[in-house]
């Protein structure tokens, strides 16, 4: 018998792929979020509404991640953004390959911002780099409170949780402050916002949040082409 | 759920390493981040799947996982990130920054003799 040491990245390709968007978003200074949940938790709504919030302050291009179907997309295009729909036909979740072919798709030069709504699923997108700035949780009210606990891989990385549905928060035992607590315990320095897409509560926080992310971004780029005195 | 992809990714990179070595594998170590949400028992079923009629076919898949680290923001200590007491164990403060995972890694394989 003989051993051979080998220390070879097995998801190389995909890491590959992932730096190359990274660069690719600094560049232009494009902040991109990958905005990750279990199905049903309301993003779209969410990515709907917030769209139509920035109207004019923000322009927001998305890529959508579904198994099948391009309803989302449709549904983001009602709202007025650019938005390419990518099906993953069965698999779990969105790869960096896919966003890097996906970026050429959007009116990159016209953005100030990047949603990417990956495949509802709490497990497998947290594990997929795609070269994002920053990973963003849904987390739905009637989900329950234990799933900070149940899925800390998503929790922990998320710069950003969302806690949406607020609006029926009395008519469930969840609890937020239990929420707020398991999140803080995973990562101490996550934004946490409560809104309910349908009723707009809490959304102007969540629009103030992503403006300045914009913001920041445009300033970087107003001092680094003023011409040198 | 997508530990298929990651026993192809994995099968075909032993695969490689044996036409390297003109030898039959008969065991390989990979090791992964606790984050990157791999269950051990899905990898060693999908690779035994994959690997049948291949040269990996029997090959002894060892996977090991490896503790997120995280570095508190007081002290600087690096230590094994537990979720169940999120302190750092050397000062007790509660801020820390988590470490980059692991990343999935085919550590060593281990050929039959020619």
């Amino acid at each position: 018998m003989r051993k051979v040491k080998v220390r070879k990245k097995i998801l190389i390709a995909n890491e590959e792929y992932a730096s190359k968007n990274r660069s690719f978003l600094k560049e232009r200074k494009i902040p991109c979020l990958n905005v990750i949940s279990s199905p049903g938790s309301g993003k779209t709504t969410l990515l709907a509404k917030t769209i139509e919030a920035l109207k004019g302050k923000v322009s927001i291009g998305v890529i959508e991640g579904d198994i099948q179907t391009d309803i989302d997309a449709k549904r983001i295009r009602k709202a007025g953004a650019p938005a390419v729909q990518i099906n993953t036909d069965g698999a779990c979740h969105l790869s960096a390959a896919q966003i890097s072919n996906a970026f050429h798709k959007l009116p990159i030069d016209r953005l100030d911002l990047i949603f990417v709504e990956n495949v509802g699923n709490l497990v497998c997108p947290s594990t997929f780099d795609l070269g994002e700035t920053d990973k963003i949780a849904v987390l739905s009210v009637p989900e329950g409170d234990d799933k900070p606990a149940k899925y800390p891989m998503i929790f922990a990385r998320a710069a950003v949780v969302l806690i949406n549905k607020i609006d029926i928060l009395a008519a469930t035992d969840f609890n937020v402050k239990k929420v707020k607590a398991d999140i803080s315990k995973l990562n101490k320095n996550t934004k946490i916002f409560l809104v309910s897409a349908k009723t707009g509560v809490g959304m102007k926080q969540w629009c103030d949040w992503l403006e300045n992310l914009a913001d920041n971004k445009r300033k970087k780029i107003l001092k680094k082409t003023r011409p040198r005195q | 759920m997508h530990e298929a992809t990651i026993a192809q990714s994995i099968l075909e990179a032993i695969s490689a390493e044996a036409k390297k070595q003109k030898a039959r594998p008969i065991a390989a170590k990979i090791s992964c981040g606790v984050l990157s949400g791999i269950n051990n028992e899905t990898l060693k079923f999908a690779f035994e799947a994959l690997s049948k009629d291949t040269v990996c076919e029997n090959l002894k898949l060892n996977i090991k996982q490896k503790p997120i680290k995280a570095k508190c923001k007081k002290c600087d200590a690096i230590f094994a990130f537990d979720l169940h007491e999120s302190k750092c164990p050397k000062c007790r403060h509660d801020d820390f920054e988590l470490l980059p995972d692991a990343p999935l890694l085919l550590e060593e394989i281990t050929f039959e003799d020619k």
